[in-house]
């Protein structure tokens, strides 16, 4: 407590986490928890396995696998799920591809970001989940800043924002039909300070991208990207080598990195207080196509 | 370490609530280049002269292009000392119930009222709807300023305005500030275009405003949660889990597990990952290790013996309809959600429609619609375990679920049980007598001048031939509650034994007038409840007298004796006084004398008995 006698906020946002956790667990029949070994992933598992503490976290996690990784942030999926004794899923983007589910765009700036959404929809329909936890905050982009903590998603998995459960108090309303499901982010209020302070005093470990790293980068409209991942066909940028590190790692081919010289927690949280980007802005180069483009891909069952 | 305060912010369209999020995030820097562009974009494609700050905190698209806000917003920003958590809710009359969601989980109310216009009715529904929800701390913020020279008047007519309006409400702190959310002036620096202002700008105000004390920390209350299963060595213990809704729980407590009954001992006590804890308070996560091995599931309750909750299937509580698929109608089933439980529950009635405008009560309503407020009883098929809302918003609290379309339909705050007992028939009923009979209970501080005012009101009484009889709570002390002190539980029986003692009177034919301090909002509306059950006129009359004007009275030297530290719990000095929310009738005794404030309740009663 604080000389005014109040909980520390990241003790009051991890109590309120928790709370989250422990509700789903005890009212749904099937959760999951997405996971790609990400900063906002690493923090929801960590949190998951606290509120469970003695137990193991009862479900099993779910990576939505772009083909497009890092491979170190695969090989640290892989280590963290091994040692925290959790069951990893992998849904394939490359699956729905191949059996004609989804057709890849031929055009030069295809990410495959937005067709995991037809990957996630079908391991959720395929392993009947009903409670898909997501690390997404409402910091993160305005479409977000009104998603409730528990966002009911209709069968086919789409989010109506104007047909959304008006959520009071501490009281989360976790009852569906059978087929559709809930979309749940235990998160939500936090921000991405937050989350580094956090990594900090809990002292969780990450991908080492999320650090300063000596990597080749291509500069494209005011981005830094990964080379060669990002490049495109016919694509005649040079790469220059820089010290970098990423803010998200999301898919390799579509996320930038910012330069830095952060090795540590503690210095990533000095170097956001003078960032002058948002996460998104910053990083992804699918966001910047339009300005309601998450809220529609929120519509059609992104996250 | 810095702590969490959460705010939620009301304005009507247009009194610049966006343009004062905006301006707070972005002097306190949360607000990011690449926003500050978009912003810059669109102030040159309009071109505007200054960037409009409230894009910054504007949402989805179809309120992008209506150009207005429609549903609850959050945004983040945070100071070294704290971090902030701000709901943002429109002020349309339609939308009290995106207000009520919002509220519900707010320390503090930012209330926008714009500086030309003066407090409307939408300013007071809002501080209403807070005060309903709970909050303790309303922050007016009187924006446009320079849109009105600044003038010292205008802020000041604006804000006794607004405190003679919320002196009817339950609002412990309330504070006006003069801003200019467009030119940043008492925002988050002092602005120099105000020099008789001597307070501080408003993110100071929310930077070092108290909440310790708002949430209960004396009902221990845990709902489990979760039962977690015995694991290995040395972990072999079934762990109930939850959030702590209320009081200090200790490591080593006696504790009784409700509805069973059983009482076991706190053997140990967690925090997530299992950090040992000796205390915990709201809204700590733990889980707990019993002496016992017993039987918890989900929905049960953990508190202390000595300091139960309510049990039972029978309640009152006011609702906001939240929904325009369907209205509430009496005799409906729905699901109710409270706290860790979900049962059924059947609208019995509804007592009363409640105008958040006027806050007048229509009791011949018998539903509810989108928006609407009102208080009803219910039936709940198991039993429920409740607290008041005044006194705890967690175990106080619910939400009622349409079990078709599993929509959430209501959220509702229980202001009291409703009790079961029934009565041996009396022999003469109550129309047979000669005259009516109906309590009036005069509530207020120390020397207050309920005595004053209920002795005028006796004689005026009898003048009119209508038979009265005064109960005073000195008087009482002396014969029918001798036996009792000044504790918390001794002041609400000396209120439950003397509201009873009211009704026998009241259901004689006679006027039983009770000038009793009644400190607690609780104690006072299980008394009115009753009268309610039994169908007699009950009338709250709150005897509105600042305390530094009791204080000089002092017609019984207490306030003296009570500074002088003679004597202890001296309601108002250093007992709490919680004023009545919506009483029946104000009386301001320092400005008028006592016999026009009796001919102003003689008129009252008389409507009521005749
Ligand atoms: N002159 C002046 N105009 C203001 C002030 N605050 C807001 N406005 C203007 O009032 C209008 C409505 O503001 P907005 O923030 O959108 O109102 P909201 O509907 O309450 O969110 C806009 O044109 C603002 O620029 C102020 O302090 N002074």
């Amino acid at each position: 407590m604080n000389e005014l006698n109040e909980l520390p906020y990241l003790t009051a946002l991890e109590a309120e986490a928790v709370h989250v956790f422990r509700e789903v667990a005890a009212t749904f029949a099937r959760p999951v928890l997405l996971f790609s070994g990400g900063k906002d992933s690493m923090v929801m598992l960590h949190v998951a396995t606290k509120a469970f503490w003695p137990a193991p976290v009862p479900f099993p996690v779910l990576h939505v696998d772009t083909g497009h990784n890092f491979p170190e942030v695969i090989r640290f999926r892989d280590a963290v799920a091994a040692r925290l004794g959790v069951r990893l899923l992998v849904g394939r983007v490359q699956d729905d591809i191949d059996a004609g589910r989804i057709v890849e765009p031929a055009t030069p700036s295809a990410s495959r970001n937005r067709m995991q959404t037809t990957t996630l929809l079908r391991v959720i329909t395929e392993e009947r989940f009903d409670a898909v936890f997501g690390g997404a905050r409402r910091d993160e982009e305005k479409a977000r800043a009104k998603e409730r903590i528990f966002s009911l998603r209709d069968k086919l998995g789409q989010w109506d924002p104007r047909n959304q459960r008006p959520e009071l108090w501490r009281v989360y309303n976790g009852r569906h039909h059978e087929g559709e499901h809930m979309r749940v982010f235990p998160l939500s209020n936090w921000t991405e300070t937050d989350i580094w302070c956090y990594v900090r005093d809990e002292r969780i470990e990450l991908p080492s991208l999320y650090y300063s790293h000596h990597r080749r980068v291509v500069r494209r409209d005011g981005l830094l990207l990964p080379y060669p991942e990002a490049l495109e066909p016919g694509d005649d940028h040079q790469p220059v080598e820089l010290a970098v590190r990423f803010r998200t790692v999301g898919d390799a081919t579509c996320t930038a990195c910012v330069p830095s010289y952060a090795a540590t927690p503690e210095a990533v949280i000095a170097e956001l207080a003078e960032t002058t980007s948002t996460e998104r802005g910053a990083t992804r180069i699918d966001d910047r196509v339009s300005d309601s483009h998450m809220e529609d891909r929120k519509r059609e069952g992104y996250f | 370490m810095s702590s969490l305060l959460r705010i939620v912010t009301v304005g009507s369209v247009d009194d610049g609530k966006s343009t004062l999020i905006g301006r707070l995030l972005h002097d306190a820097d949360a607000v990011f280049a690449d926003q500050l562009a978009d912003v810059e974009r669109i102030r040159r494609q309009r071109g505007e002269l200054l960037p409009n700050l409230a894009l910054l905190t504007d949402g989805l698209r179809s309120e992008r292009e209506q150009g207005i806000t429609i549903d609850v917003a959050y945004r983040y920003f945070s100071t070294p000392r704290r971090k902030f958590i701000v709901a943002d809710t429109p002020g349309h009359i339609q939308y009290t119930r995106n207000m009520v969601t919002g509220a519900s989980t707010a320390h503090l109310a930012l209330i926008l009222v714009d500086a030309r216009k003066g407090v409307l009715e939408q300013s007071r529904r809002h501080a209403f709807i807070a005060s309903l929800l709970g909050i303790r701390h309303l922050t007016v913020c009187v924006n446009k300023m320079d849109m009105v020279d600044w003038s010292q008047r205008r802020f000041d007519d604006i804000c006794t305005d607004f405190r003679g309006f919320a002196a009817g409400l339950d609002v412990p702190d309330l504070t006006c500030i003069p801003i200019s959310a467009l030119y940043g002036d008492n925002v988050v620096q002092r602005g120099t275009n105000a020099p008789w202002y001597e307070g501080g700008p408003v993110l100071q105000h929310l930077e070092t405003v108290a909440i310790a004390s708002d949430d209960n920390m004396i009902d221990v209350r845990l709902p489990v949660q979760y039962v977690t299963r015995p694991q290995q060595p040395p972990h072999e213990f079934r762990g109930c889990a939850g959030t702590i809704s209320g009081g200090r729980l200790r490591s080593g407590d006696e504790v009784i597990v409700l509805p069973a009954g059983h009482t076991t001992r706190v053997a140990a006590m967690y925090g997530p990952g299992g950090d040992r804890l000796t205390t915990a308070y709201p809204p700590q996560s733990v889980l707990l290790e019993l002496a016992d091995e017993l039987d918890v599931a989900r929905g049960d309750l953990i508190c202390h013996p000595g300091n139960q909750p309510h049990l039972t299937n029978d309640l009152h509580a006011l609702l906001c309809w939240l929904t325009d698929r369907s209205t509430l109608t009496s005799g409906t089933r729905y699901v109710i959600q409270h706290a860790t439980r979900e049962t059924r529950a059947t609208v019995v009635s509804v007592d009363y429609r409640l105008d958040v405008n006027t806050l007048h009560r229509d009791r011949t309503a018998n539903t509810l619609a989108l928006n609407e407020i009102g208080r009803v009883r219910l039936r709940t098929h198991q039993p429920l375990m409740f607290d008041t809302y005044r006194r705890n918003r967690d175990t106080g609290s619910f939400v009622l679920i349409d079990e078709t379309s599993n929509d959430t339909v209501a959220a509702g705050m229980i202001t009291g049980p409703s009790t079961n007992v029934l009565w041996h028939q009396a022999a003469v009923s109550r129309q047979q007598r000669a005259t009516r009979g109906m309590t009036v209970w005069l509530t207020g501080l120390p020397a207050a001048g309920k005595s004053t005012v209920a002795g005028e009101l006796g004689r005026a009484l009898l003048r009119a031939a209508q038979p009265v009889y005064v109960l005073d709570g000195d008087n009482l002390r002396h014969g029918l509650n001798a036996d009792l002190g000044f504790s918390a539980k001794d002041r609400a029986e000396n209120v439950r034994r003397t509201g009873e003692v009211a009704k026998l009177i009241a259901d004689a034919g006679v006027v039983a007038v009770v000038a009793l301090i009644s400190p607690y909002r609780a104690d006072r509306d299980r008394v009115r409840a009753s009268h309610d059950q039994a169908g007699l006129p009950f009338l709250e009359v709150f005897v509105d007298t600042p305390l530094a004007v009791c204080e000089s009275r002092d017609p019984k030297g207490l306030y003296a004796k009570a500074r002088a530290g003679e004597i202890s719990t001296l309601t108002g000095v250093d007992d709490p006084y919680e004023p009545p929310l919506h009483p029946d009738i104000t009386l301001s005794s320092a400005t008028n004398n006592p016999l026009d404030l009796a001919a102003e309740l003689m008129a009252a009663v008389m409507r009521r008995i005749q």
